[in-house]
């Protein structure tokens, strides 16, 4: 069957409107289950044993007197999992390698940051289980180390791994080093443009790592039987990925392994890969018991995946008029322990909003002695971006343009030849400079110290392998299951929405669930801001099937031809013209009688949707600056963005908002900060620091609607885009502020003090 | 966590004698907002707790003499919410309001705070720029001792095994007196002081300043009494001049260190920009008619 389901305009009853979302009860009375409220009978508590140094080499462990201790059922280390080959498997928008992954979930030559886990204990209660912690002895060649990504790509770096080569360079470099790998994107003659430009910028920037800060730790439950067959409760992003990596590592057939999605309390990119998983199966395995390991948020930052930190390097020149005719970037990122950052993507959304003859970017993908990164909400894309727009932001404030006009001269529009590969169909990026400069917010009056920054993002949107499942109940209501996690966006409420409008029915008709990965086909993550589109596209290829066999059943009940049977508004009826008359039947009348006409009626659809809508985003954001102390306050923040049709536009604002929360928590003052040991010192959320409610005004949103033309509702995915704008929104208002221009984040006190200082101090 | 026994005893007496048995393996708790956390995280582990919340006498606000004293078991909601105290002492209160979250402040003890002896603990340079002194009670008796005294560096303080303090004992508020606190953090609520300055300071009749007592907290090893900030004052009429003073004595009192929630350079400045600003609300308050 035809899998890619085109836009069409019609007129709509249930999408665009705002119904209360399905998970909504169970979340406000507390009777939603995350990973952690699972528990089956006669269960063990699993702890893990983890790193205290940044990098060493494990001469030996010892576990037997952890062994000994009653009440401790089954201890695993390097010794319990098997060897893997170097092979590459996508797992959300990057890709991980089984060699590293193994590596990463248990120790085995060596420890690669503070946190990495070296063993792990199952016992019958957390107090046991922690002491055995402690009676584990390892012994270690403690190694120099190497945190910052500029000191670890000098070649006497401490070198992470011996058999490291630079990929991407020729010829092969004849010694190994940390820069695994260099990729280049280029289009035009990058030097022929500098060459035409009348003004040209070039400046640094640098960002740390921040992590996802999802409010629910990592949580799973494992039950493995004698029969080799196990089940999983774990909170992710994605089941059937959790499934393949753990049946990958585990040596187990995946049919014997069945994962049941949670509900998640956060993601963002950080519950894309295993951690805890293979090693509770692996214990539950060895003890005969079920075991639950619940991650301590101390664990979380210590261990899981932060984004990026990074040093950026950007050029660009343009003409006098505010024609960019030149742009060049260099980036590079951390990767952590492992390489595999997010520096690609970074890549490919660095200059992608404007319209370049000349780009080049060069990337460099950078290990250090930190946790491996992980995806976080359009991984990469806002601290390239970061760069980008401190510079379109001086280029137009040198040239006295105004800086959403600088843009629009720029911007990117249907047929846009990108730089990193394909042309632009309809894209929505000029409506939402053009909606942001009629925004009363960008005419606003500001008083001292208060400045105003704009700021733009990109980010693709994908879309993958998705399975859906609908059922016609024998009451006319509908059960319509769905693969990929509600990554808690609300998107369960929009699939549903979209199945009504389609059955022409009542959403609170349709409960849609979330299936485990026995239950249904594979899907990929929810990641890449797929979840709206690809499910939702999956849901009405379901929906449209279920009603083909719904236009079928009921012409074999009225004896008229298929074709004379139309469906419209939840009812059977005559298709008109000669086709032939008959009373219609509602979707409740042909549930009543399907068992006795040939059996339920059910739709499926396993797709692997194509077409997804890039999205483009523009922020205003108003900062007041205390120049005595440095703190940066948010008076006013509007992002518009082009989401191309908004299902529920509660949650696609929810998404907006939240997404510039981030945004805002990265730029003021989310960082980690690692002592001279290498020791990350502050692993908790007192000192680091997310925005808290206080922190911010309401953020104002405007959705624009350029519907994505591969969509059967015109969706684009709309999550990730509102993260990148923030930092140099951000930057951007403060400079305005203050005539300061700051290019490293966060923008916390100190550093904005002594900016400040270093400017007085250079003036007088 | 091993085996670990918790009384609530109703009386000093009882809970003396039982802390005076525990071999120094046992914590007071109060609100437990903080002693929670630490037995939590593994960095204590206390075989008794002697909860003190049960015991009335520790739970009273009363005008004594003139003067306030309260419990060291009252809360911090309590002590907010009384409206007498909150006229008072509105620096205290400004130190107290920014302890945790509402829910926190239900719980959490103006004792408990002092004696955690955080270096950044809130309601403690309020206590010292206001003249408080603690009550302590133990084994050898009854002693007063000014609140500057009881921390000592961070997670120690001067108590002897055995002592409880009992009740924060302020001076008689005279006429034209003001105090505020004031702290930074990089973010609105739910942090912990950077750099906290406490100001309380009285005026004569013709609005000149006859005494002041400033205090620092987060820029040493715990809170400061800062006597060359207080002088500064001290006779003027808290203008411009005194003002930067104040200022540069505060920044010079201070011994930072760099660390997770800020480096030396920027608590040295901002301990001088708060004092000041705390110094021109107390001079505001003190200007009111109480």
């Amino acid at each position: 069957m035809s899998t890619m389901i085109k836009y069409e305009e019609k007129d709509l009853k249930v999408v665009g409107t705002r119904p209360l979302r399905p998970d909504g009860v169970d979340k406000v009375t507390g009777r939603a289950r995350f990973g952690a409220d699972y528990s089956l009978p006669g269960q063990l508590i699993g702890k893990v044993l983890r790193s205290p140094h940044a990098h060493a080499r494990i001469k030996s462990i010892d576990t037997s007197k952890a062994e000994a201790l009653p009440g401790v059922k089954a201890v695993v280390t390097r010794d319990d999992f098997a060897e893997m080959p170097v092979e590459f498997a996508l797992s959300g928008e990057l890709t991980v390698n089984f060699h590293d992954v193994t590596r990463n979930m248990m120790a085995r030559e060596k420890v690669y940051y503070d946190g990495h886990p070296v063993a792990a204990v199952a016992a019958t209660s957390e107090s046991i289980a922690r002491k055995a912690l402690g009676l584990i002895e390892v012994e270690y060649e403690v190694l120099p180390h190497v945190i910052d990504v500029l000191e670890a790509m000098k070649p006497d770096a401490p070198l992470l791994h011996e058999e490291q080569y630079t990929e991407g360079v020729t010829p092969r470099p004849d010694k190994p080093s940390n820069l695994a790998k260099r990729m280049v994107f280029s289009r035009g003659d990058v030097e022929a443009g500098f060459r035409q430009a009348d003004v040209i910028i070039e400046r640094e920037f640098n960002t740390k790592p921040v992590h996802q800060g999802y409010i629910e730790p990592q949580a799973c439950l494992a039950s493995y039987t004698e029969d080799g067959q196990a089940d999983l409760w774990t909170a992710s992003q994605g089941h059937f990925v959790i499934r393949s990596q753990c049946a990958k590592v585990l040596q187990m057939e995946v049919s014997k392994l069945r994962v049941m999605p949670t509900e998640l309390g956060g993601g963002f990119g950080g519950k894309n890969n295993i951690y805890n998983e293979p090693l509770a199966i692996a214990l539950s395995r060895k003890s005969h018991r079920p075991v639950k390991m619940v991650m301590t948020r101390e664990e979380v930052f210590r261990a899981t995946g932060p984004t990026s930190g990074a040093n950026v390097r950007i050029k660009m020149g343009c003409t006098r008029d505010g024609r960019i005719t030149a742009a060049h970037a260099e980036l590079n990122f951390q990767a952590g322990a492992f390489p595999g950052s997010s520096v690609a993507m970074a890549a490919m959304c660095t200059f992608t909003r404007y319209d370049l003859e000349h780009a080049r970017v060069v990337a460099n993908d950078v290990t250090v002695n930190r946790p491996k990164v992980a995806a976080y909400r359009a991984p990469g894309a806002p601290i390239a971006v970061f760069g980008v727009e401190s510079v379109i932001d001086e280029m137009a404030k040198k040239l006295g343009i105004d800086p959403i006009e600088f843009r629009l001269r720029n911007a990117a529009r249907e047929g846009t030849q990108t730089y990193y590969g394909p042309k632009f169909g309809p894209i929505g990026y000029v409506q939402t400079l053009e909606q942001a400069r009629a925004h009363p917010h960008y005419s606003a009056p500001l008083g001292p110290n208060q400045g105003r920054g704009v700021a733009t993002g990109f980010w693709f949107n994908i879309g993958s392998e998705t399975s859906s499942t609908i059922n016609v109940n024998e009451d006319g209501t509908v059960t319509l299951m769905i693969g990929t996690v509600d990554v808690a966006g609300g998107s369960r409420a929009a699939m549903a929405m979209m199945v009504a409008e389609e059955l022409g029915i009542d959403v609170d008709k349709v409960r849609p669930i979330i299936g485990d990965t026995s239950s249904m086909g594979f899907n990929f993550i929810t990641a890449g801001s797929r979840g709206t589109f690809a499910s939702g596209m999956a849901c009405v290829a379901a929906t449209r099937q279920a009603i083909d066999k719904l236009r079928q059943r009921v012409a074999q009940i009225r004896e008229v031809p298929v074709e004379a049977v139309l469906w419209k508004d939840g009812h059977a009826v005559p298709a008109g013209g000669e086709a032939g008359q008959f009373a219609p039947m509602s979707l409740a009348d042909v549930a009543k009688v399907a068992g006795r006409t040939g059996g339920t009626i059910a739709g499926h659809a396993e797709i692997n949707a194509q077409g997804a809508g890039p999205g483009f985003g523009t922020h205003i954001v108003d900062v007041e600056v205390d120049k005595q102390t440095g703190l940066i306050k948010i008076l006013r923040y509007t992002v518009v963005q082009d989401v191309g049709k908004a299902i529920h536009p509660a949650y696609v604002e929810g998404q907006l908002q939240g997404g510039a929360v981030q945004g805002i928590g990265w730029a003021l003052n989310e960082e980690y900060v690692y002592g001279d040991d290498g020791v990350l010192q502050n692993p908790g959320f007192l000192d680091y620091r997310v925005p808290v409610a206080s922190d911010v005004p309401f953020i104002d949103t405007v959705i624009v609607e350029v519907p994505n033309p591969n969509h059967p509702y015109g969706v684009r995915g709309c999550g990730e885009v509102p993260i990148i704008a923030p930092m140099a929104a951000i930057a951007n208002a403060v400079e305005n502020a203050i005539g300061i221009r700051l290019c490293e984040q966060p923008m916390s006190p100190p550093r904005v003090l002594k900016a400040i200082d270093d400017a007085a101090g250079a003036k007088a | 966590m091993s085996d670990m026994l918790y009384e609530a005893p109703g009386t000093l007496r009882a809970a003396l004698a039982l802390l005076s048995g525990a071999n120094g393996k046992a914590r007071v708790m109060a609100g437990g907002t903080d002693l929670l956390i630490q037995m939590r995280s593994g960095r204590i582990e206390p075989e008794l707790l002697v909860d003190i919340k049960h015991i009335p006498d520790l739970r009273a606000i009363a005008l004594k003499r003139g003067g306030f004293q309260f419990g060291s078991a009252v809360t911090c909601m309590e002590l907010i919410e009384h409206e007498a105290f909150a006229r008072a002492w509105p620096g205290v209160i400004d130190g107290v309001k920014l302890i945790g979250s509402i829910q926190v402040k239900g719980r959490a003890t103006v004792g408990g705070n002092v004696c955690n002896a955080s270096p950044a603990a809130d309601s403690v340079p309020a206590l010292i720029a206001a003249g408080a002194l603690a009550r302590i009670v133990g084994p050898d008796g009854k002693r007063d001792v000014p609140v500057e005294d009881i921390p000592t560096g961070p997670g120690k303080t001067s108590l002897a095994s055995g002592e409880i303090v009992v009740s924060f004992i302020l001076p008689k508020r005279l006429p034209r007196s003001g105090d505020a606190y004031l702290r930074f953090i990089p973010r609105t609520e739910m942090d912990i002081a950077v750099v906290g300055a406490g100001v309380n300071l009285t005026l004569d009749r013709r609005g000149f300043c006859t005494l002041a007592r400033v205090s620092l907290g987060a820029v040493a090893e715990r809170a400061l009494l800062v006597s060359e900030a207080a002088a500064a004052l001290v006779g003027t009429k808290v203008d411009d001049a005194a003002l930067r003073q104040l200022a540069a004595a505060a920044s010079a009192a201070c011994r930072p260190i760099d660390d997770k929630r800020g480096t030396k350079e920027f608590r040295f400045k901002v301990a001088g920009v708060l004092a000041r600003r705390a110094a021109e609300i107390a001079l505001q308050r003190a200007g009111r008619k109480n």
